[in-house]
């Protein structure tokens, strides 16, 4: 299999003082390019953990990840955060439940925010190109305060697609919206598969998870 | 789009908040650049009063030459009297270009003022004053000729302040002697503005003071050695000599000390410019620490967020810097009235004196201040680890 995020015996232990809390308890997965994968299980059970560790954003205790076969964690160095932080530029878009937009931006300049700290980047997509995908096109001049909850999603969305990432992750990405407005981001999500960015959610909305090409349940920390 | 637009929009989220900071910034930079004018301007004057004395040096009779600046530089009465055959010894002298006589009265006034006051008259040499103050003009009249003439001529102020024009009477208080105005001195914007100068022999006439001077100005040769002129003054019995040099330096000395007070002043105006910097963007940087971690998870290096942070700061003291100069510019006048109702001696001319080099060191010296102050909130949010910062903002 053609895989473009491959994660083995991944493991992250917390310690509660003397008790020790394995969040994430020996998972390994594969995703290819252009595959939806939605992780779903109870609060607590290490779901947001694992999103975190699989985009870069935290270690694991233990196990090995690589992203497009570059090896980012389970060698022998530990990679610095300015490494992990060009890993994540070149390779990984985030959605979040919170849309994180800037009040005093506009629409543009939201989705170009990515681009100030990434200036040398050929693959990068033009503003227009992902305003024109997500539909957003007419609402480039508005702030963020004049746009609806599904429309922030939307921003976000094009916000997180503007570097041209392999790999679209997102954290409970309908967590704020209405019914309607989630079935629309489903809609772009399984979109945005399509076109070959592997898309992988963590979710409690179940009719989000069943628009998935797999469904990974978790509890306790492990694959179940 | 660039980082510096970004921070620019980032400030605008909570506009009171930034216009109360950047107010706070103006004030000091106004603080700044009010007592640094001041300094200049104090300083310029100073010297520029010493300069238009018309002469380098000046012979009093023995005293405290303290006492001596104060006399030319207030126009105070004269202390003790030197015998008017100094003249001549002075002048026989190779250095001397000329001299000129002055004999320094005053009456008490019971009309002048509220409660009365001193009046104040200057006797000069009617052929050698004028040559020497060759920078005076009239607004109306001339030099009185004779020096025995019961005639007077009134510095600007002086004429202003006793309502007087050319031809009009002026009465010596208790003394029963009437003068006439023969002419009234444009503003010169040094102490002669506000001097009664009558004819020298009619001076010693009215006040019995035949043959006696309070002052011999003198003026000195151009490339005569004045430290050796000095030197054979001293020589003379019962005088004392007053370089105006001495003077300047002396003086000077002293407005060295008050400089020391005005920069702690300015000092402390910019510290605490820089607690509020300090204050506002620790206060910005914790209110968006989740959006800083999303900043970084999109790629951002701790470099970019700490040069985000940083261009914050420099922008809001930049802002505040040139509203607080503008406010210097618009209020010195103000501010120079403000000043000149408060010290009890200050020299003519503009005296919160703000030039370019000022504003600009003053601007320089907030924003320098601002972006010192920056360093510690940006390395906090350069600092910031994305995990943390979206944990954070979940819980």
């Amino acid at each position: 299999m053609n895989t473009v995020l491959s994660a083995r015996d991944l493991k992250k232990i917390y310690h509660r003082g003397s008790e020790a809390v394995h969040a994430v308890d020996g998972i390994s997965l594969e995703a290819a390019p252009g595959e939806m994968t939605a992780i779903i299980g109870p609060s607590g059970s290490g779901k947001t953990t694992l999103l975190n560790i699989l985009g870069c954003l935290d270690n694991p205790s233990e196990g090995a990840l690589s992203v497009g076969g570059d090896e980012i964690f389970g060698g022998k160095k530990e990679l610095s955060e300015k490494k992990l932080t060009g890993i994540r530029r070149r390779n990984f878009g985030y959605i979040f439940q919170k849309f994180y937009l800037i009040p005093t931006l506009t629409v543009l300049e939201n989705i170009m925010l990515p681009s100030v700290f990434y200036r040398n980047c050929d693959i990068c997509k033009t503003p227009q190109e992902v305003l024109k995908q997500l539909g957003i096109e007419n609402r480039a001049g508005h702030l963020p305060s004049e746009l609806s909850g599904g429309e922030m999603q939307r921003v976000a969305i094009a916000r997180a697609l503007i570097n041209a990432p392999r790999i679209l992750l997102a954290d409970e990405p309908t967590g704020n919206l209405d019914s309607k407005r989630a079935d629309e981001i489903k809609d772009i999500l399984r979109a945005l598969a399509a076109g070959g960015i592997t898309v992988i959610m963590v979710t409690h909305n179940l009719d989000l998870a069943k628009a998935a090409d797999r469904i990974i349940e978790i509890r306790d920390g492990k694959i179940v | 789009m660039n980082i510096y637009s970004v921070a620019y929009k980032n400030l605008l989220r909570k506009k009171t908040r930034t216009a109360l900071t950047a107010a706070g910034i103006a004030l000091s930079a106004w603080v700044l650049a009010t007592l640094l004018g001041f300094n200049r301007g104090y300083e310029t004057g100073l010297n520029r009063d010493i300069d238009n004395m018309g002469f380098q040096v000046l012979l009093t009779a023995k005293g405290c030459p303290y006492e001596a600046a104060t006399l030319m530089l207030k126009g105070g009465t004269g202390l003790r009297y030197m015998e008017e055959a100094v003249v001549r010894t002075v002048t026989s002298n190779p250095e001397v270009e000329g001299v000129t006589r002055m004999l320094m009265q005053g009456v008490f006034d019971p009309n002048k003022g509220e409660n009365g006051a001193i009046a104040a008259y200057l006797g000069v040499d009617a052929l050698t004053y004028p040559k020497m103050k060759g920078y005076l003009e009239f607004k109306q009249g001339a030099w009185f000729t004779d020096n025995n003439a019961y005639e007077a001529v009134m510095g600007y102020e002086a004429a202003e302040l006793e309502q007087r024009e050319i031809g009009d009477k002026l009465l010596i208080p208790g003394l029963n002697a009437e003068l006439k105005v023969v002419g009234i001195l444009k503003r010169s914007g040094t102490q002669d503005d506000g001097t009664i100068f009558l004819p020298i022999s009619a001076v010693q006439k009215i006040f019995s003071k035949q043959g006696k001077l309070t002052g011999l100005g003198i003026k000195v040769k151009k490339g005569a050695d004045m430290t050796a002129f000095e030197n054979k003054l001293y020589d003379l019995p019962d005088v004392q000599v007053v370089s105006m040099a001495q003077v300047k330096s002396t003086i000077m000395n002293l407005v060295t000390s008050a400089k020391v007070i005005v920069f702690a002043i300015a000092f402390i105006a910019v510290i605490i410019a820089m607690a509020g910097v300090i204050n506002t963007i620790l206060m910005s940087v914790m209110e968006r620490y989740g959006e800083i971690g999303i900043l970084k998870s999109m790629g951002a290096m701790p470099l970019d967020i700490f040069k985000m942070i940083w261009a914050e700061t420099a922008i809001l003291c930049s802002l505040g810097g040139l509203a607080g100069i503008a406010l210097s510019l618009a209020t010195a006048k103000a501010a120079e009235a403000a000043v000149r109702h408060f010290l009890p001696f200050t020299p003519n001319g503009e005296m919160i004196a703000i030039n370019t080099g000022i504003a600009a060191g003053a601007f320089g010296g907030i924003v320098i201040g601002g972006l010192l102050s920056g360093i510690y909130p940006a390395w906090r949010a350069a600092r910031v680890r994305p995990l943390e910062a979206i944990r954070s903002e979940g819980d």
